[in-house]
């Protein structure tokens, strides 16, 4: 298993054999608190790194997902659409949001690392 | 509390039955599960479902950024004039001469009261004042062949703030606010630019706080060719002391519904408003109301005008009622914001010592303070609590900047009694929290139970299916 990377807007990413999973943080899912509905993008779809790619809702707010990576939407995580609590529970596993099949991988070498991101966190508890 | 459905009186034989009506087979319906209820028990459903409501009228109800302020029957009154109330949009103009000189009327107060140079009264409510405005920005860059993407927004701003600017396909730059509450002057200059369309503030900000900075961010903001925007959801602050205008705005919405009174539209509908600055009169909606040689008529002749935005010409017995509030103040009017101000300042002060305050100034027309340092989820309980002593909750959880917020508005209309009760209720909850916070945990204990907003919006189910409850 390959080392998580980070953004800036709260989002994890896992390569998996050229495959990309993508979730939100467990900062990200307890600064939104209970989360009540996700809207997916379409699978088959492209986005550009950063561009809005999913909305997520929780009772304190409606939050923009930003798409971490080039690339193409090739499955989301129906789950959700039942059980849009997992991303509360488990955000770095039961609670993932989508797969990408990136266009341009090495966009992952310019990531946030774990350690990077936990900084980066740190920063914002103050 | 029975439903209506489940009261059983079925030797009324008021429910149609299939053979009254002589309707095609495909049209009628099945079944149709409603209860025969005669007229008195009827009376009695509604009377009780209507005393189990809470309202201004009831008591305190002091929602940040809301303005819940009373309502003056003298409102009513004149509203109900048959000739402002029986009046038929389709009435010529030169019929309906009172009822225009009400709106061009109020029209020239508001411009009075912002310093703007032109008002119009059709928006239907705060968000599309907001959405005209945004949408005369956008005509206006286009007419000047500038290509502008981007609207500044500090992160303390309504939420109909952005959610305009993505109507209207614009980005949001969104910029943080600093520590003594004010948009962060350094970030904000930062963001400044020939690509920034609006600069869109919302004075004071919610918060509660006057933003300090305007004349520099307006200086700024000119010198890069933006336009400044002026959310005036928050007008009950300032009226009769400071102008927008004068403050560096070119555009400001106000919400005749809540700082000329009705809160809430009295469970009607609302009224927006948006005045603009010279250079932007042309742009209004149509049509515009003129007055020419004494008399009122309807001008649609305005080539770059962005069109129409609300059937007829915005929702008159709001605008009635709003000219009727103001009139009835005269040039008193600033005593509204005074004592809104004090109001807000009073409560302030009794709740500063007991609460964590993200935000230590004196405040406008309202103030926010934060639960945190009670633990998670405080504010909710606490709201929940409030409840059992028969009050209404503040806002809670808003603005998002402040964690734990609890959001208050007095209005200038509560007295110094309800304050104190209000301020009373609050320390003892807190002592609540310490001594017994299972209580507040729990509550609201006076109800039939604790409504669960996450299932509410996870499950959500408004309608009432026979045999299920």
């Amino acid at each position: 298993m390959t080392e998580k990377k980070f953004t800036k807007e709260h989002e994890w990413l896992e390569n998996r054999d050229q495959i990309v999973i993508v979730g939100i943080t467990e900062f990200a899912q307890d600064q939104l608190g209970d989360i009540v509905s996700i809207e997916f993008p379409q699978v088959a779809s492209s986005f550009k790194q950063n561009d809005v790619m999913a909305i997520i809702d929780s009772v304190k707010a409606s939050s923009d997902i930003y798409c971490p990576i080039d690339g193409e939407i090739i499955g989301i995580n129906e789950k959700l659409l039942e059980q849009p609590e997992l991303i509360n529970q488990s955000p770095y596993d039961e609670g993932w949001i989508v797969k990408i099949k990136p266009s341009s991988p090495d966009q992952l070498n310019s990531l946030l690392s774990k350690e990077q991101y936990d900084n980066l966190v740190g920063q914002n508890k103050e | 509390m029975k439903l209506i459905f489940n009261y059983n009186q079925s030797n009324t034989n008021h429910t149609p039955q299939e053979n009254d009506v002589d309707l095609p087979e495909e049209l009628k319906r099945g079944s149709l599960p409603l209860n025969d209820v005669n007229e008195i028990q009827i009376i009695r459903h509604y009377t009780e479902l209507s005393r189990k409501n809470y309202g201004i009228d009831t008591n305190f109800y002091p929602l940040g950024s809301c303005t819940m302020k009373y309502n003056p029957r003298v409102n009513e009154d004149i509203a109900k004039l048959p000739g402002f109330s029986n009046i038929h949009p389709h009435t010529p103009a030169n019929h309906a001469q009172g009822a225009l000189e009400v709106i061009w009327e109020l029209e020239e107060i508001l411009k009075e009261i912002t310093g703007m140079d032109a008002f119009s009264l059709q928006p239907a409510a705060g968000s599309q004042s907001e959405l005209l405005g945004v949408m005369i920005a956008k005509k206006y860059f286009a007419e000047k062949n500038e290509t502008r993407t981007k609207i500044i927004i500090p992160d303390s701003a309504h939420g109909t703030n952005p959610a305009t600017a993505a109507m209207c396909k614009f980005q949001t730059v969104t910029i943080p606010t600093d520590k003594r509450g004010n948009m962060d002057i350094d970030e904000f200059k930062k963001a400044i630019g020939k690509d920034i369309a609006v600069v869109m503030i919302t004075n004071p900000n919610t918060l509660g706080l006057y933003e300090e900075n305007l004349s520099e961010i307006k200086n700024i903001a000119k010198e890069n060719g933006a336009l400044m925007y002026c959310d005036g959801a928050n007008m009950n602050a300032l009226l009769g002391i400071s102008k927008p205008a004068d403050q560096g705005f070119d555009m400001i919405h106000l919400n005749l519904h809540k700082t000329f009174s009705t809160p809430h539209g009295g469970g009607g509908p609302g009224g927006g408003s948006l005045g603009v600055k010279l250079f932007l009169e042309d742009y209004l909606p149509i049509p515009r109301i003129k007055k020419e040689n004494e008399k009122f008529v309807f001008d649609s002749n305005k080539e770059k005008s962005v069109g129409k935005l609300h059937s007829f010409y915005g929702n008159f017995g709001i605008i009635v009622r709003a000219l009727t509030y103001i009139k009835s103040w005269g040039v008193d009017i600033q005593k509204i914001s005074q004592i809104a101000v004090l109001n807000a300042n009073y409560l302030f002060c009794l709740l500063k010592d007991d609460f964590d305050v993200p935000y230590d100034r004196r405040c406008a027309h309202e103030f926010v303070i934060s639960a945190k340092n009670f633990g998670e989820k405080s504010t909710i309980n606490i709201a929940k609590r409030i409840i059992d002593y028969g009050f209404h909750a503040p806002t809670i959880y808003f603005p998002l900047i402040v964690k734990e917020a609890l959001m208050i508005e007095p209005t200038e209309t509560e007295s110094k009694e309800t304050l104190d009760e209000y301020a009373k209720v609050l320390k003892t909850i807190i002592k609540e929290l310490q001594e017994e916070p299972e209580l507040v945990k729990n509550a609201p204990h006076t109800t039939p139970g604790r409504l669960d907003e996450v299932k509410a919006a996870r499950k959500l189910n408004l309608r009432w299916i026979p045999n299920e409850s």
